[in-house]
């Protein structure tokens, strides 16, 4: 495999990264408003991210750096083109990482209900947003031959990039409600689990609505159709997406939750698959995309990149993985911190 | 207005603002692993009580330092994607480098920290506060390399109608990577110091909790007496780079308009851009200016006369920026060799303490201003001698960059009145003691 070829799937890994593991944060902070019915119950939902939503979000950045380190022109053009609604996302990322330090600072009912307020909006909206911009990336945007944006964040609000908007917030609020599951007791663990059993049938009938939409809005199943075998991708997401249900009925939440993550990195891999060698196309010309091929750095850098991520990505992996581990189990009283 | 006006202000507010939180993430981090390693070591508890106290305020402020950095990354792309672009192959990868080798450590070892006390060993946990520090000083270091290219660029070639990398050595261990590090990373536990003395001083006034104050004033004071020489040095190398490596910004700094030898430096220069002279001049040291950056008083230094108008810098900006900055080193050296002369009957000096309660603030201004002399300075170039901050910006329109710089002023105003309010309010309430020790 050469140099290029390497990076888009290690940068389509980085963000099923992100996804997987931000995205129950996520989750949980969109059912917050629903689920926690009393300060217990919210304390719990917050601690139950707590430890670990801030190095879960570090893959964002991750994601972002390695864009701009090995496709430093889709870097540029996706986000300048992009601007407002990757501000929105950024803003809304700012208010929830500091509700989470700030809400239990001062203790009034006003004071909370503002950052639970921000709780919420700062997670809906970036699963919401991120939803809409793969969608949209995925049925090309209009850029011209300068990789200048001829549209504006409407442009963006179009009947499929929605579909992806309302997909990826569904496959988080399952992911986050699988993840409370495991992590709280008595009514709050019941409604967690509920909730995920409820959104569950929801999910598969948007899910399905998107791959056949995905069929008419763009090219995606181009590379499928031209080696069978990748099928296997779509494949391993629906049984991801039966695991969930299957492990839901016996009750074992810890591999539903992995089903889950299995769901999610499908489903970001079935977009990468089926964009490359794509990774920004323009919807004005194809001559304007960009791919892994024109908008890459130096072999050089690509090079060095991939010693560092060789290292470090492993490392990371497994300090995380350890982290998860300390705090496996479910939320004791006197260790929120929150 | 244009795209490239706002969004140098916003880029300019954003890095300022995130720079108001880094330095205390960057010292306090360093202070705090310190005292929890007193306690693991010593078993004494009023370290353990230090350790939190000083570790919650750190954590008020380190969650603001974290979302705004999120900004700071993607805004290359927003806003600077023709630079982005450009440079993208040698300036990406450095961010890129600190998202990984950096970023996680400091942000998974956080929650860590903050959740771990039951689940950890005492040596585990005080384990957990150090590779904190480590990854913020790391990501420190990244960080920084990437901004010492764009003020030096090193280590690559005009290749394809971009810039590429040729040399990735030479771009990490330049010498302005390495003077701008110790010199960063030692004014950051410059602040840090002043923080923990001056909200210690408060308390040592109001005679509460004499013991546990006393200790952390002097544990502020020996970090402070060291890095504010240390600051002050590097300070010194770091001008001796300048001069070799921007002549503009180094003569800005200076208010030198023609080319000497023997250059002086004024105690004060109100310089006169437009007709590239000084409107006042007073206190003349001849030949101080040469002896300071080429070590040699009969040195030449070049003028800012020598370079074509539009290559110029704002020069009256940068000069205050950079007097006040050295000024207040100096007078940092000051205070805490007086603490350390005073050290052992700080409680009978109520004089001193009121000072250095005031004195929290000025290591705050120092950095800024310090930050303000090296970007201001760097003007008209976005890569010093390669590209022009005027060919950097975004293709995007004007409205939504306006719309993000009022969101970001107001959503950064807010958060930074609540932040610091949160964090005096804190500072100001004392440690939870146990009632015995209360008594001391
Ligand atoms: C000298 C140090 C320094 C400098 C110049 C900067 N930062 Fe910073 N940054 C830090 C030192 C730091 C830190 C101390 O490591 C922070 C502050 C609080 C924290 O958690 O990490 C941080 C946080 C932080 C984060 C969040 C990391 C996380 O979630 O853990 C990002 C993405 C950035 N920064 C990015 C930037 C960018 C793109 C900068 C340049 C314009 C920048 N920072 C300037
Ligand atoms: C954190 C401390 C920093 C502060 C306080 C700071 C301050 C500033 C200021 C005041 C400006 C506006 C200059 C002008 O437009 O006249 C600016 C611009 C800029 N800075 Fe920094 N900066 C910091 C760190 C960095 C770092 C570490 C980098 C890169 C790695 C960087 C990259 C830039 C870029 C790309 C611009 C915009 C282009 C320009 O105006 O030249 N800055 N910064
Ligand atoms: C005491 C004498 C000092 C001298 C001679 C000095 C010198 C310098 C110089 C020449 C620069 C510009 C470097 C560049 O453009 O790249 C600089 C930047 C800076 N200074 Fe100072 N400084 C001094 C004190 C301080 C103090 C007391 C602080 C804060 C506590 C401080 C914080 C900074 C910061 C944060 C920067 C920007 C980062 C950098 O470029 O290194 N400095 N200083």
């Amino acid at each position: 495999m050469n140099l290029q070829t390497t990076w888009f799937l290690l940068w389509g890994l980085l963000w099923a990264l992100f996804f997987i593991s931000d995205g129950f944060d996520f989750g949980i902070g969109t059912l917050y408003l629903f689920l926690g019915k009393s300060e217990a119950d919210k304390r719990v939902m917050i601690n139950a991210m707590g430890p670990l939503w801030d190095g879960n979000q570090v893959w964002l950045i991750t994601a972002g750096g390695v864009t701009f380190a090995a496709f430093p022109t889709v870097y540029a053009v996706m986000f300048s083109s992009m601007y407002s609604a990757l501000m929105l996302i950024l803003f809304a990322l700012i208010i929830r990482g500091v509700s989470f330090e700030l809400r239990g600072k001062v203790d009034d009912p006003r004071w909370r209900g503002m950052w639970d307020g921000c709780i919420f909006v700062g997670s809906f909206l970036p699963a919401l947003l991120f939803g809409v911009a793969f969608a949209n990336i995925f049925q090309g945007i209009p850029i011209d031959q300068h990789g200048v944006y001829q549209g504006t964040l409407f442009t963006l609000l179009n009947p499929y990039g929605l579909l992806g908007g309302v997909l990826f917030v569904l496959l988080f609020t399952v992911h986050g409600a699988v993840w409370l599951a495991t992590k709280s007791e008595g009514e709050l663990h019941d409604r967690a689990a509920f909730t995920a059993g409820a959104l569950w049938p929801v999910l598969l009938v948007v899910a399905v609505a998107f791959l056949v939409y995905s069929r008419f809005a763009t090219s995606l199943y181009a590379n499928y159709l031209a080696s069978p075998i990748l099928f296997a991708v779509i494949i391993l997401t629906v049984l991801g997406l039966v695991g969930i249900r299957i492990y839901l009925a016996k009750g074992a939440f810890y591999k539903a939750w992995f089903a889950s993550a299995l769901t999610i990195m499908g489903a970001v891999f079935f977009g990468v698959v089926g964009l490359f060698p794509n990774m920004f196309p323009s919807s004005l010309n194809a001559k304007y995309s960009l791919t892994a091929f024109n908008a890459s750095s130096s072999p050089l850098t690509l090079k060095i990149m991939l010693v560092v991520a060789g290292i470090f990505v492993p490392l990371v992996l497994a300090y995380q993985l350890w982290a998860y581990l300390v705090f496996k189990g479910k939320v004791r009283e006197e260790e929120m911190m929150y | 207005m244009d795209v490239l006006l706002l969004s140098r202000v916003q880029f300019a507010a954003t890095t300022m603002f995130h720079f108001l939180f880094v330095p205390l993430t960057l010292g306090l981090s360093v202070l705090v692993a310190y005292m929890e390693t007193k306690y693991v070591k010593t078993g004494d508890e009023t370290y353990l009580h230090m350790t939190k106290f000083w570790g919650k305020l750190f954590l008020i402020n380190f969650a603001i330092g974290v979302v705004t950095g999120i900004t700071l990354e993607f805004q290359f792309g927003t806003n600077w994607s023709r630079y982005s672009a450009y440079v993208g192959d040698i300036f990406g990868s450095l961010l890129a480098i600190e998202a990984t080798a950096a970023f996680f450590l400091e942000s998974v070892l956080i929650g860590v920290w903050i959740f771990g006390w039951k689940r950890l060993s005492k040596k585990a946990h005080a384990t957990a506060i150090w590779l904190v520090a480590i990854g913020s000083n790391l990501s420190a270091v990244w960080i920084l390399i990437a901004n010492a290219w764009m003020q030096s660029p090193v280590g690559y070639t005009i290749r394809n109608g971009r810039a590429e990398l040729t040399d990735f050595a030479a771009v990490v261990f330049q010498k302005f990577a390495v003077v701008k590090f110790i010199h960063t990373v030692s004014a950051a536990l410059v602040l840090a110091s002043f923080f923990v003395m001056g909200f210690s001083a408060y308390h040592l006034l109001k005679k509460k909790q004499l013991d546990f104050f006393t200790r952390s004033f002097k544990i502020g004071l020996g970090f402070g007496l060291v890095f504010s020489l240390v600051v002050f040095i590097m300070g010194d190398l770091n001008g001796v780079v300048v001069a070799e490596k921007q002549p503009t910004k180094l003569a800005a700094m200076e208010s030198l308009w023609n080319t000497t030898e023997r250059a002086p430096i004024y105690l004060f220069a109100l310089p006169d851009q437009e007709n590239a002279r000084n409107k006042v001049e007073i206190g003349r040291i001849p030949g101080a200016l040469s002896f300071l950056v080429k070590h040699d008083i009969n040195a030449e230094v070049q003028g800012l006369k020598d370079f074509p108008k539009d290559e110029r810098p704002p020069v009256l900006p940068i000069s205050l920026a950079f007097k006040g900055m050295v000024g207040l080193g100096t007078i940092f050296i000051l205070l805490t060799g007086f603490g350390w002369l005073k050290r052992k009957k700080l409680t009978e000096s109520p004089g001193y303490l009121k000072l250095m309660m005031l004195a929290v603030p000025l290591p705050y201004i120092a950095i800024q201003l310090g930050w303000l002399v090296t970007e201001l300075g760097r003007q008209p170039w976005i890569v010093y001698g390669l590209v022009k901050t005027a060919d950097a910006p975004s293709p995007i329109d004007t409205t939504q960059v306006l719309f993000t710089l009022v969101a970001f002023t107001l959503v950064y105003t807010l958060l930074g009145i609540i932040g610091f309010t949160l964090i005096i309010r804190n500072a100001r309430k004392g440690p939870k003691l146990a009632p015995a020790e209360e008594a001391q």
